[in-house]
């Protein structure tokens, strides 16, 4: 979902290695093709998360750092909310509750 | 009550989800709460994820996962027959990773120690490496009804 340089990311259902791969490359594709300025990973249908997951995210702050964007993190339940604090991740990334683009 | 299982699978990505929901579809015969289900299947995730990146380096191999229930704990070995490590110590640091350029965050023994209760890694390099890791299923309850824990073992 793409509007006025603010692209939302739906993540799967389970965000581990196996799915890390290719969220990164599609991610890092569309970052580079339509000059996102801030990035939003909504979280609404991810019942599972890992440490894979947290790579992910840490590496598209990296790169939207350098297109000088932001990103989000939006609609977290309990369980990755824990996997946030637990790393650490919630520091480095802003936790938003609803559709904060609308 | 004691029962014991074990997997055995090909180190592949796609078999991480099954590792996980194997051990969970065991453990709840321990009637665990689902946040202490929650918490064995990232540990579980973190170890086979491990073993396939770094114990085979994405080449082929068998990942071996035995799950034991004695009395309210459960015991999980994941073990692997790959490259081992040198450093064990080294690697457990938070943050601390080989390899950063598949993004990997260095956090995989971190959640597996914040999210179990005991953990213990074995390495020997050219051999593999067998993390075991432990939990209490049902500790909420026991503190919330100020028990003094079963003695079964």
């Amino acid at each position: 979902m793409l509007k006025d340089g603010c692209m939302t990311i739906t993540m799967p259902k389970e965000v581990d290695h196996h799915c890390a791969e290719q969220l990164r490359k599609e991610t890092d594709l569309l970052i580079g093709a339509y000059r996102i300025k801030r990035l939003i990973f909504d979280f609404s249908f991810t019942e599972f998360m890992d440490s894979s997951g947290i790579g992910v995210l840490i590496g598209r702050c990296k790169n939207m750092g350098y297109h000088g964007g932001e990103v989000e993190a939006a609609n977290l339940n309990e369980r990755v909310q824990k996997i946030f604090v637990v790393s650490g991740l919630h520091k480095i990334i802003p936790v938003t509750t609803g559709n904060s683009q609308e | 009550m004691n029962n014991e299982m074990r997997v055995e699978f090909d180190a592949k990505s796609v078999n991480e989800g099954f590792a996980r929901v194997a051990v969970a579809a065991f453990l709840t015969q321990l009637n665990p709460t689902l946040d202490e289900v929650a918490d064995v299947k990232t540990a579980v995730s973190e170890a086979v994820t491990n073993a396939i990146i770094h114990g085979y380096e994405n080449k082929e191999g068998k990942v071996f996962v035995s799950c034991r229930l004695q009395g309210k704990e459960v015991w999980i070995a994941v073990e692997d027959k790959g490259v081992g490590m040198e450093d064990v110590q080294k690697a457990m640091e938070p943050f601390y990773t080989t390899k950063p350029e598949q993004e990997r965050s260095g956090m995989g023994f971190a959640f597996m120690e914040a999210f179990m209760d005991e953990m213990q890694v074995e390495s020997k390099v050219g051999y593999g490496t067998t993390v075991t890791m432990k939990k209490k299923i049902g500790q909420k309850e026991e503190e919330n009804q100020n028990g003094c824990g079963d003695s079964f073992n």
